[in-house]
């Protein structure tokens, strides 16, 4: 298992390499603007021009690779290889004076906002965590719960509405979604306690519990919707099996016969769907945070790409794939375990 | 019905105590399409020591009247009606919670597909904890070390290391020994086994069979083995029930079915098996397939694929009875006629080739 999971960090280390590389033809090779002209100010000056450029390493090469005449490359200098080296040694030395926050791994400081892009990460981070984690509680508790009594109540009024629930949750855009949450509980309701924002845990653990609850439910409430389908097919397909015959033959309640024997072989494919979501809303949930102005990295990638923040995008791209990247391994590591029949390869 | 349970002249059951009474049993699923009649008007008795076999095609019934006593079908679903006794208890009759104290104590089962039949995702040995644990408040090693003793008892080589084993670490044999075993933690008084080979090589079907027939008689039980296929039962069996659209065409002890069959639907049964004592005899299978449990055919159900069927073969349902040849059967043909027929389709077999 040890050299299987080198492998696999290998092969992320690569992935994250691929995706950064893409990134920078995207948004360095491909732009639809000079972002040295748009730092310049208004009706800038060549030279001034050329200064910006300068101050942001745009001067340099994008790859320093030469061709055809490979051997007169100066890769070490290039902005892509200098960007990979600077993850690995950190841009203390690099940094500007009066912006704190560099260090390792180096992702240069944002265009905007002039700070380190190490630092913005690094603060924003803890609220996205938060966001998708809680939410992750919320919408695994109702759609797990929901998807076992539609399959045990199949054709019932209780399975009914409840795949009506699950219709609206998944149909239901969720800036809608917010926006009606925010207006009936702070509106009309009046209930000051559910305001937007994001409060650190550290200030007032009731505070960011509050502050949480509506953006926890309203990103949940999707994922809740198409977990309990899934949940739903995947034990009605599973307690018409042959082994669930052979637990009822033994005598085993019924209870037990669904919550042991049928769930566990139901739940084993929600785990990878479960990780996957999770490692994309690690990545930002961005409508979610946007409507309840949580400052998280999905809003920062939205800034981000907006003011054309090439550090920021790649900052935030970096942080989504290492977070796939290894949810999957996780997934396929644990699966394994819930499965013995999967083996690692 | 007149031939019931503790049977009458001679070498019609052995010798011990009547364990389950099936009584004008009936199981009936009302669909959309109509109802379908999977078991209608079946009486039998198994008797301790004794290994009692259904025999019939797919579809006649025979599992779904194991699958009704043990209460394993989805009630809800189905109209059941007559008596099943077991030891005095009417289970059909008995509530949920009741019902499930008998199931895997005193009566247990094993099925057809044991690949399908443990839980891919939990050890062998666990499984079978579970079925000692669900009945007996013993601790987790007590236990253990009686499922590890079972194992053995059913010939699993090296059960202490086979008990941490998954399934699918398991061949199909081995399997279906483990199910054996997890039928036997209680002693059971009755095992049901609902075509416990159809899955296996040939060579291990032996074995299990055999496996089968030695557990019988350890633990004198009554077995109920249900199988499609007649050689499984000459194997084994003592007494055999031949099924037909739910209903029983035939019924007496293993030599009354193989040397004097009655019934042509069991003629045609016998016919299909393949012979190697019998040098150029031929395989003559049964004409048409059968019938829909919808619209099960009026008068006897095998009528229409019957070569010797007469005028009231498709109006009037032909009674399960003894009608002068020693044990009971349903078909409307005299019992002349009967010994005439079989013997001329015995020589018809036999010279065919010739």
């Amino acid at each position: 298992m040890g050299r299987y999971v080198i492998r696999r960090l290998l092969w992320t280390v690569l992935v994250v390499m691929v995706v950064t590389l893409i990134t920078f033809v995207i948004f360095y090779v491909m732009p639809p603007g000079d972002p040295a002209v748009r730092f310049a100010g208004k009706q800038p000056t060549p030279g001034l021009i050329a200064e910006v450029k300068k101050n942001l390493g745009l001067d340099k090469p994008l790859f320093g690779i030469e061709l055809p005449r490979v051997w007169e490359s100066r890769p070490w200098d290039s902005q892509y290889f200098g960007f990979l080296a600077r993850l690995v040694t950190g841009d203390k030395d690099k940094c500007p004076a009066g912006i704190e926050g560099c260090g390792r791994p180096g992702l240069g400081v944002s265009y905007d906002s002039r700070t380190a892009v190490r630092q913005e990460l690094i603060e924003r981070a803890p609220r996205t965590l938060s966001l998708a984690l809680g939410g992750a509680v919320v919408w695994l508790v109702m759609g797990i719960s929901i998807g076992i009594i539609s399959a045990l109540r199949r054709r019932t009024l209780v399975d009914r509405a409840a795949m009506g629930f699950a219709l609206f949750g998944i149909s239901a855009p969720v800036f809608w979604l917010g926006l009606m949450a925010l207006f009936v509980f702070w509106e009309v309701l009046d209930i000051e306690a559910l305001g937007t924002g994001y409060v650190e845990f550290a200030d007032s653990p009731s505070g960011w519990f509050s502050h949480l609850l509506l953006p926890w439910f309203v990103l949940a409430l999707l994922f809740a919707a198409f977990y309990a389908r899934m949940v739903r097919g995947n034990l009605i397909e599973t307690m018409s099996e042959d082994y669930i015959r052979t637990a009822r033959a033994k005598g085993l309640p019924e209870r037990t016969v669904v919550m042991k024997h049928g769930l566990r072989a139901s739940l084993t494919p929600v785990v990878t769907m479960f990780g996957m979501d999770l490692a994309l809303l690690v990545g930002g949930a961005v409508i979610t945070e946007t409507v309840f102005n949580i400052q998280g990295l999905g809003f920062f990638a939205v800034q981000a790409v907006r003011g054309f923040d090439l550090p920021a995008i790649i900052g935030v791209t970096l942080v989504g794939a290492l977070a796939v990247t290894l949810m999957s391994l996780v997934v396929d590591l644990l699966y394994a375990y819930l499965d013995p029949r999967v083996r690692y390869a | 019905m007149t031939a019931s349970a503790p049977a009458p002249a001679g070498a019609a059951s052995p010798a011990g105590e009547a364990l389950l009474e099936v009584k004008d049993l009936k199981v009936h699923f009302p669909t959309p399409d109509g109802v379908v009649k999977a078991v209608d008007g079946l009486s039998f008795t198994v008797h301790r020591g004794e290994t009692f076999g259904i025999v019939g095609e797919s579809g006649s019934g025979k599992s779904v009247t194991c699958l009704t006593a043990l209460g394993l079908i989805n009630r809800k679903a189905a109209k059941v009606e007559g008596e099943i006794s077991f030891m005095g208890r009417d289970l059909l009759r008995l509530p949920g919670d009741e019902l499930q104290k008998v199931r895997g104590k005193d009566l247990a089962m094993i099925f057809q597909d044991p690949f399908a039949s443990l839980h891919p995702m939990y050890r062998v040995g666990d499984q079978i904890v579970e079925a000692v644990r669900v009945h007996e408040d013993v601790s987790k090693q007590k236990a253990q070390e009686r499922v590890i003793e079972l194992l053995s008892a059913v010939g699993i080589p090296r059960p202490r290391e086979r008990f941490r084993g998954y399934p699918h670490e398991y061949s199909g044999g081995m399997r279906q020994r483990a199910m054996i075993a997890m039928a036997l933690v209680h002693n059971p008084d009755i095992l049901i086994a609902d075509e416990p080979t159809t899955a296996l090589d040939v060579t291990v079907q032996a074995q299990i069979l055999e496996l089968i027939d030695r557990v019988k008689t350890e633990f004198n039980i009554g077995v109920i083995l249900i199988t499609h296929d007649l050689g499984v039962i000459a194997d084994v069996a003592q007494t055999v029930m031949v099924m037909y659209a739910g209903r029983s065409m035939e019924r007496g002890t293993k030599d009354e079915a193989f040397s004097q069959p009655l019934h042509p639907y069991t003629w045609g049964l016998l016919e299909s098996i393949p012979r190697v004592d019998q040098k150029g005899s031929r395989l003559l299978p049964i004409e048409g397939s059968p019938p829909s449990l919808i619209n099960v055919p009026p008068g006897c159900p095998f009528h229409p694929r019957c070569p010797h069927r007469f005028e009231p073969c498709d109006k009037e349902r032909p009674e399960f009875a003894d009608r002068g040849g020693g044990h009971p059967e349903a078909c409307h043909l005299t019992i002349e006629d009967k010994r005439r027929l079989w013997t001329e389709r015995e020589q018809r077999r036999s010279t065919v080739a010739a």
